[in-house]
């Protein structure tokens, strides 16, 4: 295959991947890494690379809309951060060291839990008993919606904290956002509101993806070659996904569609990893 | 005088954002567009890790290549300037919180940067 042909492929195929993503909110990843290992037979760190750059792209892109409505609680991200970027840099350095087939079977692990993830129903919670920490850390915050301002506190923070340190380590690892990690622990562990922490997990997925970006391109695990046409497609796929207004029926629809595809994908990417293809 | 507020750091952070993905994703295309017309014909192997080419393996290299008009330097060179929009951010909300005068949030925030640093410096140490 030649390289115009392959990277129209590539450009093609990261264009839907980016569109996917961002109409189930799962991110472009999970269907880039599959695509360039299962079906380009590209090397699995090679994947790995050019989807983190896509991973950079997509998050810097729409963090810059959210943060302008101001539903984006900084403090909060930032004070997360911590755990994140640390997670990522642990795992960029496990990545050297963990063998391929082991990350072909935990990258189809963590995409049968977060299809699963994105198919449950949310359910809105917001807290306002102050705890000591959260009042200390002022990690509390409030949103405008519909000309009104919602104030909501944290909870369970250190709980939360570990938990996002555990995404940091499978994006850093895996070359993913790890956004239904950043859901569980937000969501579930915090309770914060759904809104806040879709966005603030978004804000925050681009500088752990730059904090084991910065080793995998000293690595040479960034490849222009792939990166190029991978992070355009990607981008672009997620601009128009996020122009298309997708009413609540045809989004579930669509979300059960992508279950069924990321499944079958990782059943793929388990029985490789398995077989020691990968 | 005003005193700067969440609002403002919001504003700026945003653009910031906005201004980095767009312009490393013009110089990635760019680079791309002369890639794929000098190397349209050749034929790429992925298939084993082998790294990057040689000439781009270091910043030196990438700058060089990016001077010699080289489309891999090129595209190389958007990535970096990428990778470095959300470090960027993060630079800028330290000197947020300051202006603020949150010392708390400037600690953590530094605390941030210097795990970033530790990562970039752990790369080349290998």
């Amino acid at each position: 295959m030649s390289v115009i042909v392959f990277t129209a492929i590539l450009l093609l195929g990261s264009y839907f991947a980016g569109l996917l993503g961002s109409l189930t909110g799962l991110g472009g990843g999970f269907i880039i890494i599959p695509l360039l290992t299962l079906l380009l037979k590209v090397d699995i760190h090679y994947a790995i690379g050019a989807s983190l750059v896509s991973v950079i792209a997509t998050s810097s892109g729409s963090a810059a809309a959210y943060v302008k409505e101001g539903i984006t609680n900084i403090r909060l991200g930032m004070f997360l951060e911590i755990a994140t970027t640390a997670g990522a840099f642990t795992g960029a350095i496990l990545a050297i060291y963990v063998p391929t087939q082991f990350i072909a079977i935990l990258f189809g692990l963590i995409l049968v839990f977060s299809a699963i993830m994105s198919l449950k129903p949310k359910a809105e919670h917001i807290i306002h008993k102050e705890t000591y920490l959260s009042k200390k850390l002022k990690l509390g915050g409030s949103y405008p919606m519909n000309d009104e301002v919602v104030e909501y506190s944290v909870t369970n923070i250190a709980g939360g904290f570990f938990m996002m340190a555990f995404a940091g380590i499978i994006s850093g690892l895996l070359g993913i956002g790890s956004g239904a990690l950043k859901v569980v622990a937000m969501d579930g562990m915090m309770r914060i509101p759904f809104k806040v922490s879709t966005t603030t997990s978004n804000f925050m997925i681009g500088v752990t993806a730059a904090a084991s970006a910065v080793v995998y391109f000293q690595r040479g695990y960034i490849h222009p070659g792939l990166a190029m046409p991978v992070v355009i497609g990607v981008l672009l796929g997620a601009v128009s996904g996020s122009k298309i207004l997708v009413n609540t029926s045809s989004s579930t629809w669509l979300r059960w569609v992508f279950a069924v595809v990321v499944t079958l994908l990782s059943i793929q990417m388990i029985y490789n990893g398995i077989e020691g293809k990968i | 005088m005003n005193r700067f507020k969440d609002r403002d750091m919001q504003v700026i952070i945003g653009w910031i954002l906005r201004a980095g993905v767009t312009i490393s994703m013009l110089i990635v295309f760019i680079g791309g567009v002369i890639f794929v017309y000098r190397h349209g014909q050749s034929i790429p192997d992925y298939r084993k890790f082998k790294g990057v080419p040689y000439f781009i393996h270091n910043t030196s290299g990438v700058i060089n290549g990016v001077l010699n008009f080289k489309g891999q330097a090129i595209i190389q060179f958007g990535i970096m300037l990428l990778i470095a929009t959300p470090i960027l951010r993060v630079a800028f909300s330290a000197i947020g919180f300051i202006l603020e005068k949150d010392y708390l949030y400037t600690a953590l925030t530094i605390v941030v940067l210097l795990i970033i640093l530790a990562s970039m410096l752990s790369g080349q140490a290998g």
